[in-house]
């Protein structure tokens, strides 16, 4: 939870790096971040799931994935889309500038629960973001899972984010690496259709498996289906919402599906969960 | 503690006693009746239904810094703890309901801005004689005495005021003003005691929640909020003079180079309050937001706090300009159940 008295006030952070992941209208640039103060950064604690407020004084902030794992090292990722003010103002930003985070909020994905599982991450455009922790912490305790799929489309190669990453893990016997396009392009290597029926294709045994998916409200849809239609169970099932938030602790109200707060009692949830939540996809 | 007398025409060397903290009191300012500091020009108003803002606006005002900064500086100022102070003439309603909100602000993480409001200031009752045409506090735990939230409670009879300490903090008060007070006789005690049981007998609007919490979230497809929704302008009025509406907003504001980062009451009626970035609106209508406001009062709040958030104050009803009538609504949800 938050770490410091008062839970409103940002720590001061500094942009150690900072690069495009993607092109166009709707960028996605990723931001490789270290909190200023040593006691802040020896009290800051995140795990895969978790989300925090980034933000520019003057400006404002706004809530975002955390897109590292904590077995990266003692730095947090955000990989921001260029969609509103907050984040026109963000991607200005380089290497060097400040910048102010608090967190980390929610919960988290019950990584420890899924000890021993085969790990399926299924995620589309940005989507990738909050499952990119989940791949490298599976990746650092290998051992301790029975493997990991990843499965991960964009409209076009130049919006995949993290594409260098996806490279290193397609050449590896241990882990099991699916990219996709929606269209042909000359030049691509892997594979193109849409991420449901890379689903289809991939067809994972639910069997001692965990799959976890995050991206458009559409593709989500057509997951869940094609998972249900694989012989996953809804408890088998986990993805994470997003909603408007201003405080990121419960208190100002607006990022609620039914009675449950996607800022504390998520961001991660299991569809066995959400599914009786008239509100969870709307 | 005894319970004390103050007879009304000691209410200027009362007023005075207090004065000498910050005091704030019901005073007409503008159009509405709000609580306000208490100055020597002060004219307040006890004599009142109840105020049209209610006292939620000291311990969680309108607009409020969270903190300052310079532009192009990281140095972060927080404003100074609040001075003890005093809010005198709330409305057993409205003190409940700070009561109720307690619960959000210190659920899990402690609000701070919040807190020290409420922890410095004592709260002054005053029991409704009369209770509106719209009050139903008698249905969602309250009562026109009750104390819940008040450090004192004041009655007001013909020629005097009854006051009954009730807290520590009550208590130190009470001792302030004692060379401005009596002790109560047992007649004017029974006189108070009468005056509550007949405000009591003078409430006819009446909710009947049993089963509501549980079972409300399964209207969710029902043709009610639509109806609702149907007349609603979404003016937000119903929720910002609601004494447990407690959401907001976070802005930043620049001057020049001076910037604060403040909080400001939202509102769940409003159709940015739940609007995407990308233009995605997971409320797109009043009639999802009318949905999620009574659901949100009579339901998930009860499911994490086990209190409904609505103290049958009547201010949504009797301040919607078209009429939206919260009691008909749950009436309705009740008979659809």
């Amino acid at each position: 939870m938050c770490n410091n008295a008062n839970p409103y006030v940002p720590y001061v952070a500094t942009i150690e790096d900072a690069w495009f992941e993607t092109e166009g209208d709707r960028c996605v640039k990723t931001f490789k971040v270290t909190l200023d103060d040593a006691a802040a950064r020896e009290s800051w604690s995140h795990q895969p799931g978790q989300c925090a407020m980034v933000g520019i004084l003057g400006v404002g902030e706004s809530m975002f994935c955390i897109s590292c794992s904590p077995t990266e090292g003692d730095f947090l990722r955000f990989s921001i889309m260029r969609a509103g003010k907050n984040t026109q103002a963000l991607h200005e930003l380089e290497a060097g500038d400040k910048i102010m985070v608090r967190g980390p909020y929610g919960n988290t994905f019950p990584l420890d629960e899924w000890k021993g599982k085969q790990i399926i991450t299924i995620g589309g455009g940005i989507g990738q973001a909050p499952l990119r922790p989940i791949v490298e912490y599976v990746k650092a305790n290998l051992d301790q899972y029975a493997g990991l799929t990843m499965i991960y489309g964009a409209r076009t190669s130049g919006d995949l984010c993290f594409k260098g990453e996806f490279e290193d893990m397609s050449k590896s016997d241990d882990l099991n690496c699916h990219l996709t396009i929606d269209l042909e392009e000359e030049g691509w290597g892997y594979n193109v259709g849409f991420v449901p029926t890379m689903l289809m294709d991939v067809n994972p045994s639910p069997e001692n498996a965990i799959a976890i998916t995050c991206g458009p409200p559409i593709m989500i849809r057509f997951v869940l289906e094609n998972l249900k239609k694989l012989g996953f169970a809804d408890e088998q099932i986990y993805t994470t919402l997003e909603n408007r938030m201003k405080c990121g602790f419960g208190k100002c109200g607006r990022c609620n599906v039914g009675n449950l707060y996607v800022c504390k009692d998520g961001p991660v949830f299991s569809y066995a969960t959400l599914k009786d939540i008239p509100e969870a996809f709307a | 503690m005894d319970i004390l007398k103050l007879s009304k025409d000691k209410f200027a060397d009362f007023l005075a006693t207090l004065s000498e903290q910050k005091l704030y009191a019901p005073q007409k300012v503008g159009e509405s009746l709000r609580f306000a500091p208490v100055t020597e020009n002060s004219k307040v108003e006890l004599d009142m239904a109840n105020t049209t803002v209610p006292p939620k606006s000291i311990f969680f005002p309108q607009t409020e810094t969270l903190y300052s900064y310079e532009m192009g500086n990281t140095e972060m100022q927080t404003p100074r703890e609040v001075d003890e102070g005093i809010v005198l003439g709330a409305r057993p309603c409205d003190a409940r309901a700070l009561v109720i909100v307690d619960n959000l602000f210190a659920w899990d993480v402690d609000d701070p801005y919040y807190q020290d409001q409420r922890a410095k200031n004592t709260v002054v009752g005053l029991a409704c004689n009369k209770p509106c045409v719209n009050c139903f506090c008698l249905s969602v735990g309250g009562d026109p005495a009750s104390t819940e939230g008040l450090d004192v409670l004041m009655t007001e009879l013909e020629d005097a005021y009854v006051l009954e300490p009730l807290t520590e903090k009550g208590q130190k008060l009470c001792q302030s003003v004692a060379a401005v007070t009596e002790q109560a006789a047992a007649e004017d005690q029974d006189g108070a005691k009468a005056l509550h049981q007949q405000a009591r007998e003078m409430i006819t609007r009446k909710i009947e929640t049993e089963g509501i919490p549980e079972k409300l979230p399964t209207l969710w497809d029902n043709s009610l909020w639509q109806e609702t929704a149907d007349s609603c302008l979404g003016c937000g009025v119903c929720t910002f003079l609601c004494p447990t509406c407690h959401c907001f907003d976070i802005q930043d504001e620049v001057e020049g180079i001076e910037g604060r980062r403040c909080r400001m009451w939202d509102s769940c009626m409003f159709k940015e309050y739940t609007l995407h970035t990308s233009g995605h609106n997971p409320r797109p209508t009043r009639r999802e937001r009318t949905r999620n406001r009574i659901n949100h009062k009579y339901s998930y709040f009860v499911q994490k706090f086990d209190v409904i958030a609505c103290v049958g104050c009547g201010r949504c009803i009797n301040s919607c300009p078209v009429n939206i009538d919260i009691v008909e609504i749950l009436r309705q949800a009740k008979e659809a159940l």
